[in-house]
């Protein structure tokens, strides 16, 4: 057993820590969070050129790492800072996908988005497909000799900022089947494609996209035909990887300004960190906190596992997550009391990526859920 | 023991439930029930038809126009009024400065502002809290000094709910530096458009424009403006948190917020079914509604103990400490049972109108979630509650 970072991820965390902390201090994420675009184009090439996109891709896509260790290395550390720039959504999702599946001339997409150069999205959740991945209704249809895409897609992270979008459709098959999902590459501004752009509560940007008889072709379509499912299992694994490390790094934030505020805070006239009833609680956080890194590295540790077991692994994570974050996000509110509740405060914007969090790729009881028929087989 | 109400409760109760029917306006109980954050015009409106009525005051003796409800026809109403979705009463005047004039005030005061309070004429907002003087109120610094027939007042106050709607204020005040921070406490009417003072926006964390700080710089307050006796503030305070912990339970909140997740979970479909027959989410479910159902019958039984207008000690802080844990819960609950369409931030300038992104009771499910934390910080925080029950139970024991 060896619990090291290797010496590269333990450079890159040097490295990420350093400039977040200088680059990305509260004033700074708050004008960011007020902004328009959501995500600030400075620091993403900022990121790009310290090489934090191209820790999340393999070398043979043009990268320096892409395991699992490295996604829980690189979003630990952009939770601890509360970065809501959209590396999940560009690089382990759009990215990924197109690695697991692009060819030649798709991969070269690869280039610039390693560099900064450009921005993806996942257009696969639908209005009422709530967290069911295999829920897809989005339908390729026949139309005057053409292929087009009819549908819906919901929440999609990061559309408006997107150059270009990796959309699921439905080749076959019924609405809930795993096979006869297929995948396509689109300009985010291919005819048919629509959008109505909102911010979201803990910081970046989604839209809901309407398509209508969008065109699409061979040389459009990401992998083979109505054989999408596992490549999006595999990624979607890989973005909970990255969410769930995202959640500890804000839950180590949380409990350093938690256990910085009972030291310095004063009520009747002594440090309110004096207080048994706080104490303890304090202590409870930390011991969830130690938990929830263990839950971390043993998701990221089996990434590379078959389907199954992966996936037992990565649930067990995102449901411990779900419960140790909620406990440590309210308990950390709770022990501050009203400043916690500003939006000028640091905590109030990490509390929020902790909850939130608990909205993607499947919630605490989904993945209990799950984690029980996975424990089952 | 017999669990039902007396045959006069449930004409009471019908009565209100018309009354809600009849008056209520749809555009107020659409806004609360989808958790639309309401103007001061649409306070003011409720204000002023539960006025009309007569139903304003239901904790003020009627000879202040109040009417003189006892205990179980309050709940009635509040439970009722929870049910229809009827904003919740801005209680600073109502049911936190006025009973503090009717016990401490003189005889002028009580002229001159009881019947203002009920007509709407003053928006009162409390200045109690500063950025030092939380959980510990006692310790507050805003000083009042006297200079001739005025103090002049310099401080800050903070978390000032709907002080931006406010045209009077209520303030404890430090008179005296050199006694007991307790014993050197006064309570002060402040008018808003005095010089000197200035209202800020606190951004909270869900976007609400809720709380403000208060800053006073030699701000001149007629002595006249003292309530009761100088220094003495400390009791009044006190005596007016015990008002603010009445309904501390919030079980017509809760009762509505249950009722609400459960539409919600049955709209919401997981894996081809609707939330509501999931089991992990029904279980949760369940087990909030039995602690409900518990929580409402302590309530209860509370309240026909206690004689009427008169705030039970202990018992409060246990149903504040439980009823904020229900109401955080049941936050909690619709929140996930929203699912994605959770995290869309729900602000009337997205796109430039007010569609919401997703199903419309999904919108504020996160805000709401965040929002209410503030339950179990407020009006006591949770751990001060607590610190009050333990110190009753164990008084003179653990030695």
């Amino acid at each position: 057993m060896n619990f090291e970072l290797t010496e590269e991820q333990q450079m890159l965390q040097d490295t990420m820590r350093r400039f977040l902390s200088e680059r990305y201090d509260t004033a700074t994420r708050n004008a960011i969070l007020d902004s328009a675009q959501g995500y600030s184009s400075e620091i993403w090439a900022q990121m790009a050129e310290l090489g934090i996109v191209g820790a999340l891709f393999s070398e043979d896509d043009g990268g320096f790492g892409g395991a699992g260790f490295d996604i829980s290395t690189v979003f630990e550390e952009l939770g601890r800072a509360g970065v809501v720039e959209p590396l999940l959504d560009t690089a382990i999702l759009g990215g990924g996908l197109i690695a697991r599946l692009g060819n030649d001339a798709q991969k070269e997409m690869l280039v610039e988005v390693i560099a900064g150069e450009l921005q993806l999205a996942l257009a696969h959740g639908e209005p009422e497909s709530r967290y069911d991945l295999s829920r897809v209704t989005t339908r390729i249809e026949s139309q005057g000799g053409k292929m087009v895409l009819n549908g819906r897609k919901a929440v999609v992270v990061n559309a408006d900022a997107a150059s270009h979008l990796v959309v699921s459709a439905r080749e076959s098959g019924e609405d809930d089947d795993e096979s006869g999902i297929s995948l396509f590459l689109l300009p985010a501004d291919a005819p048919g494609v629509s959008m109505r752009g909102y911010p979201l509560f803990s910081g970046g940007r989604a839209a809901e996209i309407t398509l209508d008889g969008v065109e699409v072709d061979d040389a459009t379509r990401l992998g083979a035909a109505g054989e999408a499912f596992d490549a999006l299992a595999s990624q979607i694994a890989a973005a909970e990887v990255a969410l769930a490390a995202e959640t500890l790094g804000a839950m180590e934030t949380a409990a350093a300004l938690t256990r910085d505020y009972l030291m310095t805070r004063k009520q009747f006239g002594r440090p309110i960190g004096s207080f048994q009833a706080l104490q303890h609680r304090m202590a409870d956080m930390m011991i969830e906190l130690e938990q929830a890194r263990s839950a971390v590295i043993l998701a990221a540790g089996h990434l590379e596992d078959a389907a199954p077991e992966r996936d037992r692994h990565i649930s067990a994570a995102r449901n411990l997550l779900g419960r140790a974050g909620r406990l440590v996000a309210e308990d950390s509110i709770q022990m501050h009391g009203g400043i916690a509740m500003t939006q000028e405060y640091e905590l109030a914007h990490i509390a929020k990526r902790i909850v939130m969090a608990d909205h993607r790729f499947g919630d605490t009881d989904t993945q209990l859920e799950r984690f029980i028929a996975l424990s089952a087989a | 023991m017999d669990l039902s109400y007396t045959q006069d409760e449930i004409a009471f109760r019908e009565e209100v439930r018309g009354f809600l029917d009849e008056k209520l306006p749809e555009e107020l109980s659409a806004k609360v029930a989808s958790g639309v954050v309401l103007s001061k015009a649409d306070h003011d409106r409720w204000h002023a038809i539960l006025n009309e009525k007569g139903w304003l005051a239901p904790n003020w003796p009627e000879e202040f126009g109040g009417c003189a409800w006892n205990a179980v026809q309050r709940h009635i109403f509040e439970e009722e009024s929870a049910r229809a979705n009827a904003p919740r009463i801005v209680p600073f005047g109502l049911s936190m400065l006025a009973p503090v004039l009717m016990k401490f005030g003189s005889d002028a005061q009580r002229e001159h502002y009881l019947p203002r309070i009920l007509s709407g004429e003053d928006w009162w907002c409390q200045g109690y809290s500063e950025p030092g003087a939380g959980s510990d109120l006692a310790s507050l610094k805003t000083r009042a000094v006297r200079d001739g027939d005025h103090y002049i007042v310099n401080g800050q106050k903070t978390w000032t709910t709907l002080g931006q709607y406010a045209n009077k204020i209520f303030c404890l005040v430090r008179t005296d530096t050199n006694v007991k921070q307790q014993e050197g406490i006064s309570f002060l009417l402040i008018d808003m458009d005095t010089p000197g003072i200035e209202v800020r926006p606190i951004k909270l964390l869900d976007g609400t424009p809720e709380v403000n700080e208060v800053w006073f710089t030699d701000v001149r307050v007629p002595v006249e403006n003292l309530v009761g006796e100088e220094n003495m503030g400390w009791t009044y305070a006190k005596y007016l948190l015990t008002h603010e912990r009445t309904n501390i339970a919030g079980v017509g909140f809760s009762q509505a917020a249950l009722a609400s997740v459960k539409r919600m979970a049955r709209q919401e479909r997981h894996n081809g079914k609707p939330l509501i027959e999931n089991a992990h989410f029904a279980a949760r479910l369940a087990q909030v509604e039995i602690d409900l159902m518990a929580m409402a019958t302590t309530n209860l039984r509370i309240i026909s103990k206690a004689a009427a207008g008169q705030a039970p000690g202990v018992e409060s802080s246990m149903l504040k400490v439980k009823g904020t844990i229900i109401r955080q819960e049941l936050n909690d609950l619709a929140r996930r049972a929203a699912g994605p369409y959770a995290m869309p931030f729900a602000s009337e300038t997205i796109d430039g109108d007010n569609d919401p992104v997703g199903p419309g009771y999904a919108a504020p499910t996160a805000a709401k979630y965040f929002n209410n934390r503030k339950l179990s910080i407020f009006g006591g925080s949770n751990e001060i509650q607590r610190g009050i029950i333990a110190k009753t139970l164990l008084a003179g024991g653990a030695k």
